[in-house]
């Protein structure tokens, strides 16, 4: 009577997280989306940050969540094979009266369990950053800062839970859940689904999704992000994430390296109508590229590649809300999640898969798969392995992105992972295809063919991210 | 390990011409490498006429100019991988190239000559604010799909930048039924030749917006419009001057970059201005043996001097392979000013024997003006011109007798 188990609404970071993590045990798990791919939403335009843990109050569950979320993160690069590099960070302080900020910060940190921390002085800053502002009087020193590909991280969790049985249905948007005997009904654009257990994780959607299932309702405040993205060629401006600390002008925005080798500045914070509202605005860029001037004055925004905005989740509550709903058995919560919740999301996944496990009484798998193998970066093997490779398999030879070096071999890897890509954006987030400083004005036609032959579409059905986003009009 | 005598990086107009002047002056080791699965590189999507006025003195549509010099090297047999991408160069001209048939395969060079193209500036360098939807290409991007692949990329089209591919674009897309509302460009003077701008729009009564830009793009999924500014002399839009054309597509014709990450790899020293490498009159970059020619030294508007200026570079590369590398001997260096706004090339071997082109822009339109070459302050040369734009390039020839008479440097600048 019902089609599985559990539900998971929602495949960003946390979905994928909570799936992965819920695929340890022997329960039947669906992911739906009401977007044509995982990292669509909240998880596919961030800071790419993973938080030391200094920043949340102690005590909340987003301190508890960020520090877990972390630790697991540096192990999880390891077993599921995503791009993750400790950079360390720097929390900027430009006046002696806010020193005071920059104390309470590391005492927070050292409360919520932040190993290394220091406060240093303006000139040890810039003996480790150059290129930070003169003004900067102090900084607070993180090394346990780290920077993550969220797309990388994202794909890998749901790589790994469908490995381990867990099926995703795409554009499977949920209008409206339903209570039964032991369970819920989703009512979905793809048709009802019966479930014993579901796991609210839509993100901008998350009060929308918890409301319909209980009267103590939420309210989510969606608050969009700019960013402005540089050159890889400008990406060793700074090799620390540069923050600022939270003073009379509000948060700071960051200066950071991505762990791509780009160079990454954003975000604002403005509260928009709609979590789906995302466009950049020229006040917007203008806003960001003013803030991040204050502590790096010299960024070269004339290697400007690309900007994007992003969208957060932010609960009137502030914090994350983790847990089964009180009024709806078997429902359980992970809404308002805003930063640092791509740091958190593993450590979420654990959370409530444990949680969820525990209800279901369901016993862990004997033949779970822990580890996934990402796709080859084939550009950055030595000339000999890339030849044994291209040996075995011609397609690594044809470089398709010449900006980024993909070959046709990963973008073929990137269609036939499950779950695949099944648009250009997919292509793009999984192996960054068309993501380097030509943004895909070479690779276009050549991508575009290889996903049409590899889904059996005609081309003119080749959408940049899934229906009305086709290339083509005819 | 292998080794040739040059090896050209891009089987485009520039790598093509190179490789046949190389081999006419005594090389008969040439190897061109083009990353595309045929030689002619940007010209195959040239699908319109007028190329080729003042080499072949007739008008040839971009595939038939490429033709004749695929014929040329084919004529003298030179050797050419296709479908193959260099990957790396040293300075010590070792190449690392990468294959289906081969993986990765490391060679030497006597002498390289770089003819690498040029890339062309996309949306997110430019900052256009709005939402990031399908249906926003770079002209040469929507050129390639429609003239190579067949597809049609759009209905409603609104152009970006007057460059020439945009141009060209405007009026192919109209002649494949789309509807071209507008070109919009930045700059008070277009970009582009004005020949393209009579044949392309004015022929087909395509307003062209000067001082005009895009300031939002419209739609979450594919393109549904884009509102347009203009902008005052700071070229910043103006408040109020707001105006919606719905579209489904955006083509962006708004310049082009040389495309020089092989001679970063190699530390060759580039230009601020161009963006390609400076070079003297032999077309050697910094980096001995290493020549460039084409888009990639810095962008051409026409193919005829692409071929002539790789010639060059062609000839030079195989003296060098030839000789090896000879000390060097003294150069002027030659500075632009006064509304010019770079040279190519950016020095003369004192020991140059032939004459030398030199090839400039300006920074805006000027009418009846003075080109005038300077050394020391002494008038070397003084040329009229009746208009001069920055979408046309110039060309001033200094004979052996005029640098005879240069002593230091030499400075390029406009007079009255």
């Amino acid at each position: 009577m019902f089609d599985y188990d559990v539900c998971v609404i929602g495949a960003g970071a946390v979905g994928a997280a909570v799936a992965r993590e819920l695929s340890r045990y022997r329960l039947g798990i669906c992911v739906v989306e009401k977007e044509e791919d995982v990292c669509s939403g909240t998880s596919k335009a961030n800071s790419g940050i993973a938080h030391a843990g200094y920043d949340p109050e102690p005590g909340t569950m987003k301190a508890r969540m960020n520090i877990r979320g972390a630790e697991l993160i540096r192990e999880l690069s390891r077993d599921l094979d995503f791009p993750y590099r400790q950079n360390g960070a720097l929390v900027l302080c430009f006046d002696e009266a806010d020193m005071p900020g920059l104390e309470k910060l590391y005492r927070r940190g050292l409360e919520n369990g932040v190993a290394d921390l220091k406060i240093i002085s303006g000139d040890e800053v810039r003996k480790m950053e150059p290129a930070v502002s003169e003004e900067a009087v102090a900084a607070l020193w993180a090394p346990t800062s780290g920077i993550v590909c969220p797309f990388g991280m994202t794909a890998a969790f749901a790589e790994n839970a469908a490995e381990n049985g867990t099926e995703f249905r795409f554009l499977t948007e949920v209008n409206g859940i339903g209570k039964t005997e032991g369970g819920y009904v989703l009512h979905t654009s793809g048709g009802d689904i019966r479930t014993r257990f579901v796991v609210n994780a839509a993100g901008v959607r998350s009060a929308e999704i918890h409301n319909a299932v209980s009267e103590t309702k939420l309210a989510i405040i969606p608050r969009r992000g700019e960013y402005v993205l540089m050159d890889r060629e400008v990406g060793d401006l700074v090799s620390s994430t540069i923050f600022q600390l939270p003073g009379k002008t509000g948060k700071g925005v960051l200066v950071a390296p991505t762990v791509h080798g780009n160079l990454l500045v954003g975000p604002n914070a403005a509260d928009m109508e709609d979590g789906e509202d995302t466009e950049t605005t020229s006040g917007g860029m203008d806003e960001v590229k003013e803030r991040a001037g204050k502590s790096v004055p010299n960024v070269p925004y004339n290697r400007m590649i690309t900007a994007f905005a992003g969208a957060r989740a932010h609960e009137k509550g502030g914090d994350f809300i983790l847990g089964e709903v009180p009024d709806a058995v078997g429902f359980f919560d992970a809404a308002g999640i805003e930063s640092p919740g791509l740091t958190a999301a593993p450590a979420i996944g654990e959370y409530l898969a444990g949680l969820v496990a525990k209800m279901a009484g369901a016993e862990r798998k004997e033949d779970f798969v822990s580890t996934r193998k990402g796709i080859p970066q084939v550009a950055k093997l030595s000339p000999e392995e890339r030849s044994a490779l291209i040996a075995e398999r011609p397609e690594y030879g044809r470089i398709v992105c010449r900006c980024e070096s993909i070959s046709e071999g990963e973008i073929i890897d990137a269609i036939e992972r499950t779950p695949g890509a099944r648009s250009m954006d997919g292509i793009k987030r999984r192996v960054r295809q068309g993501m380097g400083r030509c943004q895909a004005g070479f690779c276009t036609p050549a991508a575009m063919d290889i996903l049409a032959e590899r889904l059996g579409i005609p081309v003119e059905k080749v959408t940049k991210n899934g229906p009305g986003s086709e290339l083509l009009k005819w | 390990m292998e080794y040739h005598d040059i090896v050209v990086i891009g089987g485009g107009p520039a790598g093509l011409a190179a490789a046949v002047s190389a081999y006419d002056a005594g090389c008969r080791d040439v190897l061109v490498i083009e990353r595309d699965e045929r030689l002619g590189g940007i010209l195959n999507q040239c699908i319109h006429n007028g190329f080729g006025l003042h080499t072949f003195k007739e008008e040839l549509t971009g595939p038939e100019y490429a033709e004749r010099y695929i014929r040329k090297a084919e004529e003298r047999s030179i050797e050419y991988r296709l479908r193959t991408i260099v990957a790396d160069v040293s300075p010590e001209r070792e190449i690392l190239y990468v294959n289906r048939d081969e993986g990765a395969v490391r060679m030497k060079a006597g002498a390289i000559v770089l003819a690498m193209g040029c890339r062309e500036r996309p949306r997110g360098a430019l900052g256009i604010p709005g939402y990031r939807p399908a249906g926003i290409y770079t002209a040469g991007t929507a050129q390639r799909l429609m003239n190579i692949e067949g597809y049609m990329v759009g209905r409603e089209v609104v152009i970006l930048g007057s460059g020439d591919i945009g141009l060209i674009m405007a009026r192919r897309m109209t002649l494949e039924g789309a509807k071209v509302k507008v070109v919009a460009e930045l700059m008070p003077y277009s970009g582009g030749l004005k020949r393209n701008i009579v044949q392309c729009l004015d022929d087909y009564g395509i307003p062209l917006r000067l001082s005009h830009t895009v300031t939002k793009i419209h739609g979450k999924r594919r393109v549904e419009g884009v509102t347009i500014s203009e902008v005052g002399p700071d070229r910043r839009p103006v408040p109020g001057t707001e105006e919606f054309y719905s579209c489904d597509t955006l083509l962006l014709s708004c310049g082009l970059i040389p495309e020089n990450e092989l001679s970063k790899q190699v530390g060759i020293i580039l230009s601020r201005v161009t963006g390609g490498p400076e070079v003297d009159d032999s077309l050697e970059t910094s980096a001995e043996g290493v020549f460039a020619c084409g888009n990639v030294l810095h962008v051409h508007d026409l193919v005829d001097f692409v071929s002539e200026e790789a010639e060059r570079a062609g000839r030079n590369a195989a003296a060098f392979a030839a000789e090896g590398g000879k000390t060097r001997g003294g150069v002027l260096q030659v500075t632009p000013e006064n509304g010019v706004t770079y040279t190519v090339p950016q020095k003369i071997r004192t020991d140059a024997a032939e004459k030398v082109t030199l090839r400039f822009r300006v920074n805006g339109v000027y009418r009846d003006r003075c080109v005038a070459v300077r050394s020391s302050g002494a008038e070397i040369k003084r040329v009229k011109r009746r208009i001069m734009a920055p979408g046309e390039m110039e060309e001033l020839i200094l004979t052996g007798e005029d640098l005879a008479r240069c002593a230091g440097g030499i400075t390029v600048g406009l007079e009255d």
